[in-house]
Order: C-alpha cells, then sequence, then structure tokens
C-alpha cells in the first residue's frame, strides 16, 4: 500500500470518527453517552499505564494514586468560590484556596503536571527496586495518596469528597484528550526515547552497555504516565461530577491493567480497542446483576455476578491469547490489509495459499 | 589506554577477581584467557561498572572511571558484548543497532517525541550509520527480522556492531567465537582485526577457542581462581608451566 492511500485511508477515517462523535453527541441517549465517553476516560488512563507496564517493563499499581491528585486538583482549581464553602462545610477551605478559580483546560493541564510531579517524586526512590517488588512500593505510595487526601481536611475536604463539579468532560473534551493522549503515544514510541523505552523493558543491562541511562529513562517514563494518569483522573472526576477518596482504591487501578492486558500490553492499538471493549462489557453485563427470569427459574439479583463473567471472559483471552488480544503488534492500514488478504484467500478455498502466504 | 590498579572483587566469601593489574595500550588486541569460573567474565562486569569493585581502580584514558555508571562508561568510549548474546529480542535487527547509535541521537523526551530538527538531522544520521554497520557484515538484508530469528553467527556478528555503533574506542568482547565451528573461528579473526584497523579500536577479548586468542592476539592475560598467573605474547604463554598446569591440573 502506498502512502497516499495511506493518507487519505487515515484522513477518511479521521472524518468518519468526527461524523461519528457529532452523532453520538446528538442523538445517544444519557446513559449511551456516558458509557461512550467513559470509554475515552478508560483510553487516556490505560494508555498511560501501558507506557510503563507495555513499554517500559515497569509493574506499577499505583495509578489510582495519581488519578486521584489529578482529579483532585483540577476540581479545586475549577470549583467556584460558593461551591467551595457549599463543600467544605465541616472545615473551611485554606483561604488561598478559596478564591483560586480557573477555566477547565489550563486546569486539567495543571492537574496533569502536578500529578508528574508528584510521580517524579515517588520514582526516584521506588524505581530502585523492580518487578513485584516495584508493584507493592507503588501500591503502597497510591494507598498512602489515598490516605493523606482523606485526612487533609482543609484542602481536599477529607472523606466528604467534593459534590457539584462542573460537568466540564464533554464528548468533544474526553475524545479530543484520548486522541491527544494516543498521537503523543504514538509519537513517543517512534522516536529514539520510546525505542530506549522498549531497549529498557527487553533487557536493562544490554540498554545500559549501549548507554542508554536506565534510570533516567525509567523516571521519565514514570513521570509521563502520572501526567497522563492524572489527566484521565481530572476527566473522570469532571464526568461523575462527585469525587472522594474511596473512589481511587485499587480496585480502580486493576480496571485499567485489566484493559492494558486485555489489549496486549505494549500495543497502543490493543489499549484503545480493549478501552472500548472493557468499558462497554461492564454496563453491558449489568444485567447479570439483577433478578431474572430464566424461563421457568426466577434467580434473586446477585451483585457482582457480572464480574464474574467478566473474569471468565478473561480467563479465556489470557488462554487463548496469551499476549492480550493485539499482543505487542499494532494496528495500522498495512496490517489491516494484510488481514483482509488471509480472509479473502481463507474464503478463496483451502489449498489455494499464495507463495508467500 | 586502559589501566586496572589492584582490582579486586568480592562476593561474600568468594573473592572472584583478586589485585588484577592490566595495562592496554591503544589499538592492542589483548586477550584474557583461564579456565572456567576464573573470574573472566567478572573482570568485564568490573570495568564496564555492572559491578562496583571491592577494592582497586580503573582508568580509561588516564581518567578514573571506577565508579562510573554502566551508560556513562559506554558514554566514555567503552563498548562491549555479552557471554550469552544479550540481544533485544523483540526488536528487529535494525533497531537493535539504533540503539546502539542512541549515544548518538540522545534527544530529550520532547525533542524526539516532536520530532524537533536537531533530534530529526541526528536520528536520519543514526539510521545512516547503522545501514552502513549492517551492510559490513552482510546483515542489511535481515533488517526487518527479529533479532532473535537470525542464525547464532549472524547474532554474534549483530552484538558486535551494535557494540560498534556506540561509537566506542575499546571494545570488549566477552567470548565472541563461542558456539562457532574452525572456519567461523578463523573468519571472526579476521572480522576483528579488520574493524580494529576500521574503527581505530583496541580489542579486549575473552575467548577459550586456544586457537583464536593465539592467532589474533598480541598480548594476553590468564586468569585461575581469581588470580592473574601470567601475561605475555602468546607464544610465551603457551610454555608457560603454570599455565599449563590450570589448563590441565597437576600430577
Amino acid at each position: 500500500m502506498n502512502k497516499k492511500n495511506k493518507t487519505w485511508l487515515t484522513l477518511g477515517a479521521a472524518v468518519a470518527f468526527l461524523l461519528l462523535l457529532a452523532v453520538a453527541d446528538r442523538f445517544f441517549d444519557a446513559f449511551t453517552l456516558r458509557v461512550f465517553n467513559l470509554c475515552a476516560v478508560y483510553m487516556v488512563l490505560a494508555l498511560s499505564l501501558n507506557l510503563l507496564l507495555g513499554f517500559t517493563g515497569l509493574f506499577s499499581l499505583g495509578h489510582a494514586g495519581f488519578m486521584a491528585v489529578g482529579a483532585y486538583t483540577c476540581a479545586l482549581l475549577t470549583m467556584s468560590r460558593e461551591l467551595k464553602e457549599l463543600n467544605f462545610f465541616l472545615t473551611p477551605i485554606l483561604p488561598w484556596l478559596r478564591d483560586l478559580s480557573m477555566p477547565f483546560l489550563p486546569a486539567l493541564f495543571i492537574a496533569g503536571l502536578v500529578s508528574a510531579f508528584i510521580g517524579f517524586l515517588i520514582a526516584a526512590p521506588a524505581l530502585r527496586l523492580r518487578d513485584d517488588y516495584l508493584a507493592i512500593a507503588t501500591l503502597g505510595f497510591a494507598e498512602i495518596i489515598r490516605v493523606l487526601i482523606t485526612n487533609f481536611q482543609p484542602l481536599t475536604n477529607g472523606a466528604q469528597g467534593l459534590k457539584g463539579l462542573p460537568s466540564y468532560s464533554t464528548t468533544y473534551v474526553v475524545w479530543a484528550a484520548a486522541a491527544v493522549t494516543a498521537a503523543f503515544m504514538v509519537l513517543l514510541m517512534r522516536s529514539s526515547f520510546g525505542r530506549a523505552m522498549k531497549a529498557v523493558k527487553d533487557d536493562e543491562i544490554a540498554a545500559e552497555a549501549m548507554g542508554v541511562n536506565v534510570f533516567r529513562v525509567k523516571v521519565t517514563s514514570f513521570t509521563v504516565s502520572s501526567f497522563f494518569a492524572g489527566v484521565g483522573g481530572a476527566l473522570l472526576g469532571h464526568m461523575i461530577t462527585t469525587i472522594d477518596p474511596k473512589m481511587f482504591t485499587f480496585t480502580l487501578t486493576y480496571n485499567i491493567i485489566l484493559i492494558v492486558v486485555l489489549g496486549g500490553s505494549g500495543s497502543i492499538s490493543g489499549s484503545v480497542i480493549a478501552s472500548f471493549v472493557v468499558t462497554i462489557l461492564m454496563e453491558a453485563l449489568r444485567f447479570l446483576d439483577e433478578p431474572m427470569d430464566l424461563l421457568f427459574v426466577r434467580t434473586p439479583g446477585l451483585p457482582g455476578l457480572r464480574m464474574v463473567v467478566f473474569s471468565v471472559f478473561l480467563m479465556a483471552v489470557i488462554i487463548f491469547r496469551q499476549r492480550g488480544l493485539m499482543g505487542n503488534k499494532e494496528l495500522s492500514w498495512d496490517s489491516l490489509s494484510r488481514a483482509g488478504l488471509r480472509l479473502r484467500r481463507r474464503a478463496g478455498g483451502e489449498g489455494k495459499e499464495g507463495p508467500n502466504a | 589506554m586502559l589501566r586496572t590498579e589492584g582490582l579486586t572483587m568480592r562476593f561474600g566469601g568468594l573473592t572472584a577477581v583478586s589485585d588484577f593489574n592490566i595495562s592496554i595500550e591503544k589499538n592492542e588486541i589483548v586477550g584474557l584467557i583461564g579456565p572456567n569460573g576464573a573470574g573472566k567474565t567478572t573482570a568485564f562486569n568490573l570495568i564496564t561498572g555492572v559491578y562496583r569493585p571491592s577494592a582497586g581502580n580503573i582508568y580509561y584514558k588516564d581518567r578514573d572511571i571506577t565508579a562510573l555508571k554502566p551508560h556513562a562508561i559506554a558514554e566514555a568510549g567503552i563498548s562491549r558484548t555479552f557471554q550469552n548474546i544479550r540481544l533485544f529480542k523483540e526488536m528487529t535487527v535494525f533497531d537493535n543497532v539504533l540503539i546502539g547509535c542512541h549515544l548518538g541521537i540522545a534527544s530529550g523526551l520532547f525533542a524526539s517525541t516532536f520530532g524537533l530538527p536537531g533530534y530529526r538531522k541526528r536520528e536520519g544520521e543514526a539510521r545512516e550509520k547503522a545501514k552502513e554497520l549492517l551492510e559490513s557484515v552482510g546483515l542489511l538484508g535481515a533488517r526487518d527480522e527479529l533479532a532473535t530469528a537470525l542464525p547464532y553467527g549472524a547474532q554474534r556478528r549483530l552484538e558486535i556492531i551494535r557494540a560498534l555503533a556506540t561509537g566506542p574506542s575499546l571494545l570488549l568482547l566477552d567470548e565472541p567465537a563461542a558456539g562457532m565451528n574452525p572456519q567461523e573461528s578463523l573468519e571472526l579473526m579476521e572480522f576483528i582485526r579488520n574493524i580494529r584497523d576500521r574503527y581505530d579500536l583496541t580489542v579486549f577479548l575473552i575467548e577459550h577457542h586456544m586457537q583464536v586468542v593465539m592467532g589474533v592476539c598480541d598480548r594476553m592475560y590468564v586468569l585461575d581462581y581469581g588470580q592473574t598467573i601470567a601475561q605475555g605474547a602468546p607464544a610465551e604463554i603457551q610454555r608457560n608451566q603454570r599455565v599449563i598446569e590450570a589448563y590441565l591440573g597437576v600430577e
């Protein structure tokens, strides 16, 4: 396939996607639109975790912590003075923060930066560890963040959380964020820096011997990942419009790991596809939690049944495709056209395989 | 070029390398031999910063590099290959060599992600260089294959040119002829001399194939149980009584 064709295909796909967004925004009912937009938020989060898990090979379980930092930062920056006073009825808010209020986009960016900064601070000590030790350390740091948020009343309103956040996470905002994140990841992984990350994942000792500053690469990767985790957290907060510390427990991290592993760690397109699959399935399977009429038997509502089914689905994927849906491959026009050729050939009958099948 | 003074490495009670003193001049090819477990690879790991020595110092071009991290040592101009081939398994042949060029590109996160002009230029140069290196060992045709898909001998050659891609002046080769047949070993000797001349290198190599060591080295050091038991020209080493005892045992 030549370059010109690919450019046209890409443009076409972009236009088609914009149309889909316009249609979704105009005609989807509130619930469907919410799920659709949630896909975008999860995409940002999954892509950011994939940078650590899939590309740099760092097993971090601290994602929820950085999301919390992002969500709280953004919320506190965008809420109006009246709204803050309404929320902080037990302990008054810090005076300098009370009058601080700014538009959503700069706040979102600052939320990412603050989260990245915290990520940077945590990375320096935590990244001296590796593998499971790193996982436990990051899990611990995420818990520390959550406990700090719960207990620092004047800044975060503690366990009551923040309510009535302006719902700035509109269809266009979240999908623009998802697109920017995906584009950033693609560019990053094509660059020499991305190559160094893959080298670190592949063989640290060899990478170091080639002059790659392994520690620096890891810290940078962790910081960038925290940035996008913060942005994702902020988007989530402004979508649900209520945040509290209990939202950012390990379960949230687990959901994102699920997306990354299911899509194939080390594949950007894998994360993108899996964000759709997981988010939509989680909602679509909701009927399982409710009472069901199975012809003669009426089952009582079993909350959590959908997670059981979901786990079975996950196990099936892991058994039949050990490396996730996409492995570490990427979807491209070339790979699509090759897959198309294979399908056509198979449809054309067995035994007619081309010489270079 | 490279000098060590009283280099010692202890792992708990075991002294893997003790009082290791070497001095290598520019453009020499120097061998390091010894029975299994003599501490040869440990010596390499000390020089390249994988281990911090328990005692002693390492000087490269009269600069003390003892405490440097491996990547800084690579940056200083010492590159290496590994005994049990450490290619990047999930990368293509071409990308493996490109990682070797990393030092030449070395741009920050943003410059490389957004393809700023300075970075683009260096990346382009690196790609040219990688292409040339691959061509020089006849692997350009396999550039898009996974590194692990190459035959064994080709993997060895790829690892050597990946090391060359970092632009070293001192090249450490850890058993480059391991697993090669006599014909391949002969070609390898020729190749080592070749790259020494072409890239103005100094080579320090560990090898078990006596034919290779004797054929290619100007001088050599012999280690046994971490001790340097002999040094000198190949012909002297061959007649050295202690070396023969170390290799064949004593009656």
